[in-house]
């Protein structure tokens, strides 16, 4: 240790102002704290709290993501290995299989945890890499021409958008995503703390809808699943697709979820499906967001700490009660928004969007008040785009940009109200 | 229910500025601070709440195949005069704004000067026009028409709000010289009409 801080401060005069490296400041920067902790704090970014400063912000959230990562892990390669060891689907056969196989000698049976984590990570660290690498790239250009720090933000970001997407996701697909993401959902409007959506869901929307086929329905133009990693399934066509969402709100024989889902699952799990399953979250869906319990555990900590305000977790979660509350209430057996709220708050990213994404202290809304009614906000979009919008089963991911753009008019609002409130009661 | 379903339709799935991209001048040069944004959004539901409606019955009364024989006997019951329809809406549109200028005038004047010039360009603020056109392609009737203005009016105000919310935020953002100003308004809209993009794809029953 005592060698490598020697030679750091050695290069140092190298990269400050003067020296002949001054352009790559922020990379001897970044070197220095990552191994050391910095001699000073940061002074201005989007936190208020002093002797918190972004750094342990920004991991805090990354240690809050960490069941949510090792779900991703394990559920990727289990939900994978299910089904080709129930012989209704064959494995991918690529570099993974190779690698998996031949190299590593294990065998695709769901009850090894070993070989579940392996395989999902098989599938699960590609992406992440390459979001790093695409992502960090675009984040490292913009500090050293714009001499701003590179900045933990883009750890944050580069973790949360890996894990929102389907394990399949072509690795050319996870880059322009990010790139798009991080170049006009943050960088242009400055880097960290200075952009008005959460950056990782604009990369997230931006792939949504720029290669809708590769993510979303139930398998893509290569012949993969999008949720699970096999080839299109050969015995129960149907089933490699649907993500427990799709499924219920696609159902159209008025069954209740749990029934709906069971009818689709019974063939390969063997069990009726309860709240159980997508709580924990062994179930088909977008990689680190299948299991709720993760979530909670991560929103558990971010409260804790103070990290993530849990007046918009509690915000969301009132607000998707509400809306779900009426719309179970006021549908009809038979229709797409019979599901109880409770089973909205299980399925689909809604924890994960409402814990990791919601809260962002960037994008959310800034007043206490305001907070409360953009969590409501989102929670209620969040249910009225699942049942009413035919074209997106999954609304979480719009609705919190909706939150988003609406943050500052909310924020303007409730000032507004604040003012004339105390006008009326000092003025004149 | 019919005419909710219209209004929500107008407001959020078919927004005049962030999903037809209409208005855009005066939409990104107003959008500066809330305060604006808002009376402006004011004035733009009231102006397009009472052209729809009385662009509708021109359309209906005189200008539609077979209009004019309904008053003046049935030798004309096969004129059709909608080639007339573009300059018959912008008078329509014209006049509304002078009447409403001089209101504002007369009885709001901080508004009115706030406004300034983007008052009267309203009367070529393609929305505005955009409300009367699409009126005639959906053949909404009059009260249809009534409900589609408030609704048009609504979205666009509600989008301008947002806009002029988000920038008054970004007034603390770092943006490269090149872009600064409009070019990040472009920018800023683009990424608004993805998050309103939620909306796209929702069928009401009309």
């Amino acid at each position: 240790m005592k060698f490598l801080r020697n030679l750091l401060d050695k290069v140092e005069p190298l990269f400050t102002k003067g020296g002949k490296l001054e352009r790559f400041y922020p990379l001897y920067e970044a070197g220095d704290t990552f191994l050391f902790t910095p001699g000073e704090v940061t002074k201005n970014g989007p936190h208020v709290r002093d002797s918190l400063d972004m750094k342990r912000m920004m991991s805090t959230v990354i240690v809050a993501l960490g069941p949510c990562i090792l779900m991703a892990l394990y559920n990727t390669g289990y939900q994978a290995n299910l089904q080709i060891d129930a012989g209704t689907a064959l494995a991918i056969d690529d570099w993974r299989e190779v690698v998996y196989s031949d190299w590593l000698g294990l065998k695709h049976d769901p009850s090894s945890i070993l070989g579940c984590f392996v395989y999902g990570a098989l599938w699960f660290l590609p992406v992440y890499a390459v979001t790093m690498a695409v992502g960090g790239t675009i984040e490292l250009v913009f500090s050293l021409v714009r001499g701003h720090e590179i900045n933990e933000g883009f750890l944050v970001t580069g973790m949360l958008y890996p894990l929102t997407l389907p394990p399949t996701t072509p690795l050319l697909v996870v880059a322009a995503g990010i790139a798009f993401g991080v170049f006009i959902g943050k960088e242009v409007f400055g880097g960290t703390g200075k952009n008005f959506l959460n950056p990782a869901l604009t990369a997230r929307a931006f792939v949504y809808f720029a290669f809708a086929n590769y993510l979303s329905g139930e398998t893509n133009p290569l012949g993969q699943g999008v949720w699970v990693a096999v080839q299109k399934s050969i015995k129960l066509d149907g089933f490699t697709g649907a993500t427990t969402l799709a499924a219920m709100v696609n159902t159209e024989t008025g069954n209740s979820p749990a029934e709906a889902m069971t009818e689709v699952t019974q063939g390969i799990t063997g069990h009726a499906f309860t709240w159980w399953d997508p709580f924990i979250g062994f179930i088909q869906g977008s990689m680190g967001e299948t299991s709720t319990l993760a979530c909670l555990i991560g929103a558990a900590i971010l409260i804790a700490t103070g990290i993530g305000s849990w007046r918009i977790m509690t915000g969301c979660v009132l607000g998707a009660l509400a809306i779900g509350g009426l719309t179970y209430g006021f549908a009809g057996e038979n229709s797409v928004a019979y599901i109880s709220p409770v089973w909205q708050l299980l399925i689909g990213g809604f924890a994960f969007g409402t814990v990791f994404m919601a809260t962002d202290p960037v994008s959310a809304a800034m007043t206490e008040t305001g907070k409360w009614w953009y969590g409501g906000l989102i929670g209620g979009m969040t249910v009225l785009i699942r049942v009413v919008n035919p074209a997106f089963p999954e609304g979480i991911m719009l609705a919190i940009l909706f939150g988003n753009v609406m943050a500052p008019t909310i924020d303007y609002l409730v000032i507004q109200a604040n003012i004339k409130r105390r006008l009326a009661r000092y003025g004149t | 229910m019919h005419y909710v379903n219209i209004i929500l339709n107008a407001v959020f799935i078919q927004n005049l500025a962030l999903a037809f991209f209409l208005g855009m001048c005066t939409f990104l040069a107003v959008s500066k601070n809330v305060k604006n944004a808002f009376g402006l959004g004011i004035a733009v539901i009231v102006i397009l709440g009472i052209t729809v409606p009385v662009n509708n019955l021109i359309y209906t009364e005189l200008l539609k195949k077979g209009a004019l024989g309904k008053w003046l006997g049935s030798s004309l019951s096969d004129v059709n005069l909608e080639f007339l329809g573009l300059i018959c809406y912008i008078g329509t549109i014209a006049a509304m704004v002078q009447i409403l200028e001089m209101t504002l005038d007369r009885f709001f004047p901080a508004l009115y000067n706030t406004l300034g010039i983007f008052l009267p360009l309203i009367t070529v603020n393609c929305a505005i026009l955009g409300g009367s056109l699409f009126m005639v392609e959906r053949n909404y009737n009059f009260s249809e028409s009534l409900a589609y203005g408030f609704g048009a009016g609504l979205g666009w105000a509600l989008a301008i709000v947002a806009l002029a919310g988000i920038r008054e935020k970004l007034k603390y953002s770092d943006v490269p010289h090149g872009l600064r100003g409009l070019g990040i308004t472009f920018i800023t809209v683009g990424l608004m009409a993805m998050a309103f993009m939620a909306f796209g794809g929702i069928d009401l029953p009309e």
